[in-house]
């Protein structure tokens, strides 16, 4: 199945698409983990295993995609997403260029699509964009011939800090069907917890998602999981423990009555963890408030994999950033009425 | 006679009126109808196989003059009525500035007496700028010519301010159009709270906050007596909430549906298409279904459009920032009469009460019939006609519809205002 036409890496090739000489996505832009195939998802897990080992060299460079312009495109201020996105694309060796909001012509007036336009004009071929409205990916993929990769649109989706979620547990578990995964903490406003709970859900995995019950929007469990509302009930079994950030800047929006009550009720201590499995992995998408919802001593403990995570993001998204790089131009498959 | 309608069939359900007859005009008013009139028409139109209404009337839409011509005239949102089969049009007051005052409201009527070639009706707004804090000059307005009053949009939150508007209509007889909507549940939210809003990560109304409000102005308007409308009514459960009162016999409460609420479920926002942002929003399947219910019963009183034109550099954003709102009245009339007249699940009569002798009654205009000496003003409607919506022939000045490419069956043909076609 393991092909030994060119991969990314020349000589260890990656998985790919039977019949194809390159293997790659079948559309041309990453939105959602809502539009992704078990196949799709499959090909990105293998493939980011197999360019982790690039990461490892003592010149972690690749030259897949040299001669290729990215742009990353960043509306909302990110430490974390945006360097790991800047890192895959420099191992590629893509030609990058950045842009904020707060140093553009945005901060002028300037639309989304403006941008995008002018962006667009200077012929890139991969366009990641953050955005804090939902669906700003999607309007950007319907009018742009570059590939969009969502890097994160308003409470809607972050898929590949799914992706990256799921590499770092298959990487330790070896699988993701049947393993119970708690998801924990301020689901409203997460999306982190809908690209995570769709993508594992799709992976048949089992998933519980647990809050207090105004931080839960309605109908979640249709997403694919179990809603629990005690946090003891979702750690109970689980084999991995997802800690999501609590937003303390929301409280003021009477959500929760104070981060310490929250504390004491969600915060994930060394005492609550001895209900969970011996070999349960902690994780967490960052940036943590230890003390509120994860405790140090949790953060930090051997069972913690959270600096995996980060290291996975790098690999998942030079995947990302492969499998779409021949794919700028695909013609959107539209349903017509 | 001035015109004669040959051989239409003519519904009318003031006169319970459903036949082939010929139609005769005379200074502007309807003269006869008759199996057959003898006399020559100065004007004959043929009118075999299409069908001849009173004028359809759309109880609610955005005209944006003064103050956004850039997105809606009174001529082109008048000219865009005519085509859409409306021989009459009442217009919000969320104008800018807005339409609280005397000045304002001749303005409006000022400018349709130059432009439109149908009536046009304003209401004028319950508080001064639809700020919700003192009332508006509500009694020169009525001088000037408002048919209601309403807020819309900007939602009357006081309680105390919209008991004191709804004491203060009896003054003048005139009807509150009631926007419902708590503010305060529904705040930050730009579509339907419920499983899509979940899924796509927008924030969600709470169908809630309308459903409140209708409670809570029905009440009122049983304690003071006055006559409310619900207007854009959206949910199964605003719907219940007036079959409810209405039980009670002191109350005067109607309400109207739009063709987008009627046809559009939540679930069209999957595209993040910003025709499909609305207020209120799209909503369930289930209330779909019961105000499709309430249409057939004749639970609802009337459709209107909310017609809501929005330039297109103001709807090419993200969802989020998009405004509220879709064009509706070049679609309406072939929409309602495809999905719903064609498939039979409303009668020709109800369709008629829906558009035109509904909206007459709520709002007491002399309109909205075919009586002898009433006003000839008339829809006529070609049952056959294929329709294919395509928002660049609108003649509106916006284009922001979620219908564009729908094929539909059936649709206007002639619009005649006082017995002048003013379309056709």
């Amino acid at each position: 199945m393991w092909g030994g036409s060119p991969g990314p890496l020349g000589a260890k090739a990656p998985p790919r698409i039977d019949g194809n000489a390159m293997a790659s996505l079948s559309q041309k832009d990453l939105l959602s983990v809502e539009q992704l195939s078990v196949d799709d998802i499959n090909l990105i897990l293998d493939t980011a295993e197999s360019l982790r080992e690039v990461s490892a060299r003592p010149v972690k460079k690749v030259p897949t995609l040299r001669g290729k312009t990215v742009i990353n495109l960043f509306f909302e201020p990110s430490t974390r997403t945006r360097s790991s996105f800047e890192l895959a694309e420099k191992r590629l060796s893509a030609d990058i260029l950045n842009f904020s909001a707060s140093t553009s012509s945005v901060s002028k007036g300037e639309t989304l699509l403006d941008t995008a336009h002018n962006l667009e004009a200077m012929a890139p071929d991969i366009i990641v964009i953050r955005h804090e409205a939902a669906g700003a990916s999607h309007l950007l993929g319907r009018e742009c011939r570059s590939s969009v990769v969502n890097a994160g649109d308003g409470m809607h989706e972050h898929p590949t800090q799914a992706l990256l979620d799921a590499l770092t547990v298959r990487s330790v578990k070896g699988r993701l069907e049947g393993l119970k995964v708690a998801i924990i903490g301020d689901i409203t406003h997460s999306r982190v917890a809908r690209s995570d709970t769709i993508l594992f859900h799709k992976m048949d995995a089992d998933v519980w998602v647990c809050g207090p019950p105004t931080l839960i929007p309605w109908d979640f469990d249709k997403l694919g999981c179990t809603i629990c509302r005690r946090m003891e009930e979702a750690i109970d079994g689980a084999d991995v423990i997802m800690m999501l950030r609590m937003q303390v800047e929301r409280q003021n929006e009477a959500f929760v009555p104070s981060t310490r009550e929250y504390y004491n009720f969600y915060g994930l201590t060394r005492e609550r963890m001895r209900l969970a499995k011996k070999d349960t992995i902690v994780m967490h998408p960052g940036p943590m408030n230890r003390g509120v919802e994860i405790d140090s001593d949790v953060a930090d403990a051997d069972y913690s994999v959270i600096l995996n995570q980060v290291a996975n993001g790098v690999a998942t998204r030079m995947a990302v950033l492969y499998l779409l790089s021949g794919n700028a131009g695909l013609k959107l498959k539209r349903s017509s009425r | 006679m001035q015109l004669i309608l040959r051989q239409g069939r003519i519904v009318d359900p003031t006169q319970k009126l459903n036949e082939i007859a010929d139609l005769g005009i005379e200074d502007g008013r309807v003269a006869e109808i008759a199996p057959k009139i003898r006399t020559k028409g100065r004007k004959e139109i043929d009118a075999r196989g299409l069908l001849v209404f009173p004028g359809f009337i759309d109880m609610h839409v955005h005209l944006r003059e003064p103050g956004r011509e850039d997105s809606e005239t009174i001529e082109t949102g008048t000219n865009a009525a005519a085509r859409g089969g409306f021989t009459a049009v009442v217009c919000m007051p969320n104008t800018q500035p807005v339409n609280d005052s005397e000045a304002v409201t001749s303005f409006i009527l000022e400018r349709a007496r130059e432009v439109s070639k149908i009536a046009v009706y304003p209401v004028g707004a319950i508080t001064k700028g639809s700020q919700g804090k003192t009332l508006a000059e509500i009694g020169e307005m009525y001088r000037t010519g408002i048919v209601a009053i309403s807020d819309d949009g900007h939602s009357v939150q006081d309680s105390q301010v919209m008991r004191r508007a709804m004491e203060y209509s009896l003054l003048f007889g005139l009807p509150v159009i009631d926007h419902c909507e708590d503010k305060d549940l529904s705040s930050g939210g730009v579509m339907n709270e419920g499983f899509y809003s979940t899924k796509l990560g927008l924030r969600g109304m709470n169908p809630a906050a309308e459903e409140i409000q209708v409670v809570r102005d029905s009440i009122l308007a049983m304690q003071t007596g006055a006559q409310i409308h619900i207007a854009h009514l959206s949910t199964r459960r605003s719907l219940e909430a007036v079959l409810r009162v209405r039980k009670n016999d002191k109350i005067s409460i109607s309400c109207e549906v739009t063709p987008h609420h009627l046809l559009l479920t939540e679930a069209e926002v999957c595209s993040y298409d910003t025709n499909t942002k609305m207020n209120p929003p799209l909503r369930s399947e289930d209330d779909v279904e019961a105000l499709v219910k309430g249409i057939a019963s004749g639970d609802v009183d009337a459709i209107a459009t909310d017609h809501a034109p929005h330039n297109i550099n103001d709807k090419m954003l993200e969802f989020d920032r998009a405004p509220f709102g879709i064009v509706g009245l070049e679609t309406a009339v072939s929409l309602i009469y495809d999905r719903f007249v064609r498939t039979e699940i409303i009668t020709l009569e109800r369709f008629v009460q829906l558009f035109s002798t509904n909206p007459a009654r709520i709002l007491k205009l002399q309109r909205g019939t075919l009586a002898k000496e009433a006003w000839a003003d008339i829809t006529v409607v070609n049952p056959e006609l294929s329709v294919e919506v395509d928002s660049k022939q609108f003649v509106s000045r916006s284009r922001n519809t979620p219908f564009d490419g729908w094929k539909l069956q059936g649709g206007p043909a002639m619009t005649i205002v006082k017995g002048k076609v003013v379309w056709s």
